[in-house]
């Protein structure tokens, strides 16, 4: 069934070499601006804001300061002795529960992923989880637990997991069908499959579930640590709660800004490995 | 209702053999035959042509013999294995060029350091070297096809079907790709199944054209091509040959009037 033949390259004229190959795109600076810089902007505009609410009178300086007094006080609350351990106290709740989050959340949706049965019978589930306050589950966590570390951790869990959980779901649902169909003709199978073309194709799903996971985590935190005093072991949460219960505006604000910033910083950390995923695939948009 | 291959007959490594073949695909009242009646032999080595319309079954060719789907009735009998090449491309984009060739090796039990090597060498071959740590979507259509034509050939199969694979590009590339196609192919001598709707393609590339007609699909027309190669797509001989099967193409477009076809 051959003809007579020479190889094509062999031929004088003629080359193999890409002529559509396409031109080097220019490389792109100002994503440090983009990432980082957004949110100062937003921070000037609620500053002002805030300001101008202080300056038009609708509350007395005592309980409504302005952004002058309260980042004054931010310098002191920086030397307070009592906030370092307070904050880090906050953040290693927030790690440790998100941590364990991630785990239980990444292998429920891969076990929901992988069966239909259980896609069909969890993943409504989840996405009622996922709906529902993470504040809800504070009386029974504390009936359960006891008023104590393992309450807010519980709650902490249960507020994130969900969301993880639904991006593995939504990431494997996106896969397009083509991956699987090569799957088969590369010859795939099982957790093979899962390891060379699911798991990676997944991923910024499973990351942008990672990134609403936290925001859940960090706000079950919050309101554990505004429910739950464990004494000697304050948080940032309960020090706001103390700065209501004396009556300190200033100092109440003062931890709301941490609160906030703390908040920022870890989403746009999400957004920036967001944006380094999609960008090597091609899927982030240029401008 | 399929019936086991007699072991007697076994089959040469690249050969392919389909006998009485029928796929019909939905359940009761909405069952559609695709083909009937299907016979066909591909020998080792051989470049095969599939032209047709839309709907005639292309392609459920092509998935039976890479095994993707199963006969009605019938048997398909395949020496070796067989590797896809699609329309598209089908690249991972979370991989660099290299990283997708050297997974159809890993995927083979090829060791590290090895497929390393042998995916740099592949994408010389189709001549991407100085591309091997570009991500997918840094590559033009064409330069992803070779990718994927590296991937193939790395899967070492004795059949590949390719399912319209030049489909998507620009007149110019195309002419490139046949060129870079039949050099791997004569190389590398796996038989082809090559799914087109263009005539002139399958003139140019083909040790034989076979004309699928619709509804349900089956062989309706053969044409052997001998001429020499390397045949240039523009040549007169070319155009003979493909104005042959043209006419073979229209008037099984006029009895079933379906008017998809591609007649260039």
């Amino acid at each position: 069934m051959t003809s007579p033949t020479t190889s094509s390259s062999e031929r004088p004229g003629r080359s193999l070499e890409p002529i559509d190959a396409p031109e080097p795109s220019a490389k792109r600076h100002r994503d440090l601006l983009r990432t980082f810089g957004a949110p100062v902007i937003a921070v000037v505009i609620f500053v002002t804001a805030w300001q101008v609410l202080v300056a038009s009178g609708w509350r007395p300086d005592y309980l409504l300061p302005g952004p002058a007094a309260v980042f004054e006080r931010l310098g002191a609350i920086f030397v307070d002795p009592e906030f370092w351990p307070a904050l880090a106290r906050t953040l290693s709740r927030a790690v440790i529960g998100f941590a364990v989050a991630v785990v239980v959340g990444t292998a429920i949706g891969l076990a929901a992923a992988g069966s239909k049965l259980l896609r069909a019978s969890i993943g409504s589930l989840i996405t009622g989880l996922q709906t529902m306050p993470s504040v809800v589950w504070f009386p029974l966590a504390i009936l359960l637990l006891g008023l104590g570390e393992q309450a807010i951790a519980m709650v902490v869990v249960l507020g994130a997991a969900p969301s993880i959980a639904n991006g593995v779901l939504s990431g494997v649902d996106q896969l397009p069908p083509a991956y699987f169909r090569l799957g088969r003709v590369l010859g795939a199978r099982g957790t093979r499959l899962y390891r060379h073309i699911v798991i990676p194709g997944a991923l910024p799903a499973y990351v942008a579930g990672l990134n609403q996971g936290w925001a859940f985590a960090w706000r079950s935190l919050m309101a554990g640590e505004l429910l739950v005093v464990i004494p000697g072991a304050s948080g940032l949460g309960n020090r706001l709660a103390f700065s209501q219960e004396f009556g300190d505006a200033t100092g109440l604000l003062a931890h709301m800004i941490v609160i906030l910033v703390i908040g920022m910083i870890v989403d746009r950390l999400f957004s920036a490995w967001s944006l380094g995923i999609r960008r090597a695939r091609g899927l982030a948009a240029d401008r | 209702m399929t019936t086991t291959a007699d072991p007697a007959l076994s089959l040469a490594h690249g050969e392919v053999r389909l006998r009485g073949v029928r796929k019909v695909f939905g359940a009761r009242d909405t069952k559609v035959t695709v083909l009937q009646d299907m016979d066909l032999d591909v020998a080792p080595g051989e470049f095969l042509a599939v032209v047709g319309g839309s709907g005639c079954g292309k392609s459920t060719l092509l998935s039976l013999v890479a095994g993707l789907t199963e006969p009605t009735s019938g048997t398909v009998e395949v020496g070796g294995k067989v590797s896809l090449m699609f329309q598209e491309a089908t690249l991972l984009p979370w991989l660099t060029a290299a990283k997708n060739v050297e997974l159809a090796l890993h995927l083979q039990g090829v060791g590290k350091p090895e497929r390393r090597d042998r995916a740099r060498h592949l994408l010389g071959r189709v001549r991407l070297g100085r591309y091997a740590d570009k991500r997918p979507h840094e590559l033009s259509g064409g330069m992803r096809q070779r990718v994927a034509l590296a991937r193939v050939i790395a899967q070492d199969a004795a059949v590949v079907c390719m399912d319209e694979p030049l489909g998507a590009l620009d007149a110019l590339t195309r002419d490139q790709m046949h060129d870079l196609v039949e050099d791997v192919w004569l190389e590398s001598r796996f038989t082809v199944l090559f799914v087109t709707h263009n005539v002139r393609e399958a003139v140019r590339l083909a040790d034989r054209a076979i004309l699928m007609g619709g509804r349900p699909g089956r062989v309706i027309h053969e044409q052997p091509n001998a001429m020499p190669r390397p045949r240039v797509m523009d040549s007169p001989s070319v155009a003979t040959r493909a104005g042959a099967l043209t006419q073979s193409l229209k008037e099984e477009v006029s009895s079933h009037d379906q008017s998809d076809y591609f007649v260039i």
